[in-house]
């Protein structure tokens, strides 16, 4: 008698909202493209459909850059702290990976961009 | 001397404003023991005093349960010290979005919906106005967007949990037969 035949209904009408906002809240936007920056300056913009490697030249050397269908990352890179390449797989739209100070940047553009610019 | 203080104002107190006040007191002290609880996510938490007012609601009716709310928040705030803080708006964003949940909510069929429905439907009418508060006032951004599942999930949880309780409560009430007397919650069972 604790739960009636609604309550199982509403139970599983709130299931259903929670993953509904789970899909939409963190798998929303999917990245379609990556900008690639030495310097400041778009070196490459590339859709992440097939895979490939990137290599770009910086101050210290060269970044190494890898993409496959949906995601990218950074594989090496000169700098020192290599956090870059310790972020990983970037997959969201918005997401970027900078390596300082060899001036290397990677950012994921989705469908709709969040930002028009983003300033480091 | 004394006809001083026979002109001090009197304000005529009836049962059910004492009635009132005795669960405002329990649904106070339930948040303030709530306050303790550590919680990895602020504003995640049990919701314990709403066991309090959805009890009012099912047992005094909807009025009785807006004047319980009202005083909950304004008590809480008071003694945990975020009167007119932001996290008191937030509490009181919630607590007038759920209560409005309440009286809709509450007109369901009986016969299909108990108390794990109202409760339910209260937590997400809660952490509903609590977020749309927040989007609109605190954080203007994608940040509230990205929170909504894990709100979502811990107002389905917490509100499941806090309608069975209710469920045990009445269900004890009803079979120990002193549900008129009951002016605190009846003891579980």
């Amino acid at each position: 008698m604790l739960l009636r035949a609604g309550d199982v209904g509403v139970l599983l009408a709130g299931a259903g909202l929670v993953a509904t906002l789970t899909v939409w809240a963190w798998n929303g936007d999917r990245g379609d493209s990556v900008v690639i920056r030495a310097a400041g300056q778009i070196v490459k913009n590339l859709p992440l459909t097939h895979a490939q490697t990137v290599s770009v030249d910086g101050p210290l050397g060269t970044t190494r850059i890898a993409i496959e269908p949906g995601r990218a990352r950074v594989v090496a890179d000169p700098s020192p702290r290599q956090l870059c390449v310790k972020q990983g797989w970037l997959t969201q739209s918005g997401q970027a990976a900078l390596c300082l100070p060899n001036q290397v940047s990677l950012e994921i553009r989705g469908r709709n961009a969040a930002y028009d610019t983003l300033g480091y | 001397m004394l006809r001083m203080t026979r002109s001090a104002i009197e304000l005529p107190v009836t049962p059910d404003d004492r009635r009132i006040a005795r669960l405002a007191a329990l649904a106070i002290g339930l948040t303030l023991a709530e306050a303790a609880i550590p919680s990895p996510v602020p504003g995640v938490k049990p919701g314990l005093a709403n066991i309090v007012i959805l009890l009012v609601v099912l047992q005094y009716g909807w009025r009785a349960a807006a004047w319980v709310s009202a005083l909950r928040v304004l008590g809480g705030g008071l003694l945990l010290g975020s009167l007119f803080a932001p996290g008191f708006w937030l509490s009181a964003a919630g607590a007038l979005a759920s209560l409005l949940v309440l009286a809709l909510a509450r007109h369901l069929p009986s016969r299909h919906f108990g108390p794990v429905s109202l409760s339910v439907l209260a937590a997400f009418g809660h952490i509903g106005g609590q977020l749309a508060l927040a989007a609109w006032w605190l954080l203007p951004s994608a940040a509230v967007v990205m929170l909504l599942p894990v709100f979502a999930a811990a107002a389905l949880i917490f509100g499941a949990v806090n309608g069975v309780i209710v469920a045990r409560m009445l269900a004890g009430a009803a079979s120990s037969g002193r549900q008129s007397a009951s002016c605190t919650p009846p003891s579980t069972p």
